[in-house]
């Protein structure tokens, strides 16, 4: 196992330990002959055949099965049944015998090594096209033991970005209300996992009715709202210290938080006389400035990624639409056109679409269209699916989902509407936010 | 009609007079600037009829609420009205129930109270808190229009977070629908 550890590490042309993750691209094939890839834009998407055998080393396994099903559940591959691979205990050290793989019609090979070393764990990883012979990535992971899980996503990520062209969402945390008791009496806690729904911790006790956590630009901290029988507050609560403070007091209730894309800013929703209109506040000089004041509801703003413009809920015309204005407040326009009732905008990270959730003919939906208003898609259809948030990629949705009279679960669906899917969480939970990808 | 008094009733009532009774005393020694809470009536509207003779099986029932107690607002005057589905209009139905609860507010000026806008499910969360601070907002405003000073109500929304019936369709959903008046001081 040294020897073959040792093998990987003189084979590897640099090291970087500064990081918690350390990953250092050794060899990218840049073949001029058509390479193993996933297309994730063709609609008649056949997900990629990848072999993806236990690592050597301690926790090797258990490696090796979270990046299974991390891109298993992307939809975009398809993790062969380890009892039909041909080699056994492969040495990351040595080229696979590919002919094994290509029998089993293995696309894609990964395989890897750990090591434990003065404390440390150190995951060696290749990527190896089948059909073409040839290596795509190796890189070497090198973190805290206790963090295996996290070098498992991030070389999940890896093996996801190599294939796809597209950036990976695996090494991410969600941030959700977690919910217990019956319907009517329900106790709602903030709540934190990983994206996979591994390590769920809660935030905070059930003293108040959580809701609407959002993540910063960092991962660092959420911004939320708390109800209690006389006060609507919205609260920044940072992951580190444990430190949690109110925006503010405002002559209503406060609601609807989100971060601006540059973290320095949180959007929100004042009511004040019944009426509820956006503030943002600059969180330096903790001033607030007033972006609406019409009669209508104008509640759920959401930065555009590049800062300049802020999508919202609004039902100025009569019944809740999405409405698109300049980050100072100008200009609000229109954006959703069709019949039914459409609430919570969220900008996707790329920029290249709102998601959002329409409510028509009984069923709830969660929808995507582009910032003009065009090229409105539903994605998914039920009794009550609600308040999509973005992976970081702008690939996956995750939004809640509740059956007449059951609790709600979390959910996820594609882009393209096609890979939908409840999360590996088994708690109750609502309003779930995705980070960005960790650092 | 009110429902005749049992004797654990009875003598509830007669050991809050003393308690009453008592509290006055302990107040006279310190004198306080404020007066006397309304609550020294009571004793004196402690009935003194004798227990009942053991003449057979006594029916007992919970006795009619004392006026001016949150209790009393809610069997005697209607706590909370409903809305259609997306409005916050008040309703004719909802019109008599809302000058019943100006009356009483007038009646038992040292109340204050706490209008609740609620939704049903069949909105997005943030929405809903929106809608149902408008509803709370309609019921304050019918209130402050009959001569109630706004002082003396504020108001909160719990969107669709706390559901008075847990059950779905349109029967639970149009109980969900509502605007709360829960007393928060003063009342007995």
């Amino acid at each position: 196992m040294t020897k073959t550890a040792i093998a990987i590490r003189s084979r590897l042309a640099a090291l970087l330990l500064a990081c918690m993750c350390v990953a250092t691209a050794m060899v990218v094939a840049n073949p001029a002959r058509a390479e193993v890839q996933v297309n994730i834009n063709r609609a008649d998407l056949k997900p990629l055949p990848i072999a993806i055998p236990a690592f050597g080393g301690q926790q090797g396994a258990e490696i090796a099965q979270v990046v299974q099903a991390n891109l298993q559940r992307s939809g975009l591959f398809l993790p062969l049944d380890p009892a039909s691979f041909i080699e056994k205990d492969l040495n990351a050290a040595v080229q696979p015998r590919f002919a094994d793989w290509k029998t089993i019609n293995a696309q894609a090979l990964v395989n890897g090594q750990v090591t434990i070393e003065g404390g440390r764990i150190r995951v060696d990883f290749r990527l190896w096209d089948v059909f073409q012979e040839q290596q795509l990535l190796g890189l070497q992971f090198t973190s805290s033991p206790e963090n295996w899980r996290r070098v498992a996503h991030k070389i999940s990520d890896a093996v996801y970005e190599r294939l796809t062209g597209e950036k990976g969402y695996f090494d991410t945390r969600v941030v959700f209300v977690a919910e217990s008791g019956a319907r009517g009496a329900v106790t709602k806690r903030l709540a934190i996992m990983d994206q996979d729904g591994a390590n769920p911790s809660y935030l905070t006790g059930g003293d108040s009715i959580v809701m609407t956590p959002r993540f910063s630009p960092t991962s660092q901290e959420i911004t939320y709202m708390a109800l209690k029988p006389d006060s609507a507050t919205v609260y920044l609560f940072n992951l580190q210290s444990g430190r949690r403070e109110s925006l503010g007091t405002f002559p209503g209730m406060a609601f609807a938080p989100r971060f601006s894309p540059d973290g320095g800013r949180v959007i929100f929703s004042v009511e004040r006389a019944g009426n509820s209109d956006l503030f943002v506040m600059n969180l330096s000089s903790r001033s607030s400035s007033r972006l609406t004041s019409d009669p209508g509801i104008d509640t759920s703003g959401s930065f555009s990624p590049d800062g300049t413009k802020i999508a919202f809920n609004s039902d100025r015309s009569g019944s809740p639409h999405i409405y698109v204005m300049g980050a100072d407040g100008s200009a609000p326009r229109r954006i959703s056109n069709g019949g039914g009732r459409y609430t919570t905008p969220v900008w996707s990270p790329t920029g290249e679409y709102i998601a959002f959730t329409k409510q028509e003919g009984g069923q709830f939906h969660i929808g995507v269209m582009k910032p003009d208003g065009t090229d409105e898609r539903l994605l998914t259809s039920s009794y009550l699916d609600e308040g999509p948030t973005w992976a970081p990629n702008g690939r996956v949705l995750m939004f809640s989902r509740e059956t007449p009279g059951g609790a709600p679960k979390l959910w996820s669906v594609d882009v393209t509407g096609r890979i939908l899917q409840p999360m590996p969480y088994p708690g109750a939970g609502s309003d779930p936010a995705w980070s960005p990808l960790l650092n | 009609m009110l429902p005749s008094l049992s004797s654990r009733s009875l003598a509830r009532l007669a050991l809050v007079g003393v308690a009453t009774v008592s509290l006055a005393a302990c107040a006279k020694k310190e004198p306080l600037p404020t007066k006397l809470p309304p609550q020294t009536q009571a004793p004196q509207q402690t009935p003194q009829t004798p227990m009942p003779q053991n003449t057979g099986p006594i029916g007992q029932q919970s006795t009619a609420p004392v006026p001016g107690s949150a209790q009393d607002f809610i069997v005697n005057v209607g706590d909370r009205v409903y809305f259609d589905t997306d409005s916050h209009d008040v309703r004719a139905d909802a019109e008599p129930i809302l000058s019943g609860q100006a009356g009483w507010l007038r009646r038992y000026p040292s109340v204050r109270v706490r209008i609740e806008g609620n939704a049903d499910e069949r909105g997005t969360r943030e929405y809903n808190l929106a809608l149902g601070a408008r509803r709370a907002n309609a019921v304050r405003d019918f209130l402050v229009a009959q001569g109630i000073t706004s002082d003396r109500i504020s108001t909160i929304s719990f969107g669709k977070e706390q559901p008075l019936d847990a059950g779905t369709g349109e029967e639970a959903w149009q109980k969900n629908r509502n605007g709360h008046t829960a007393i928060v001081s003063g009342a007995r």
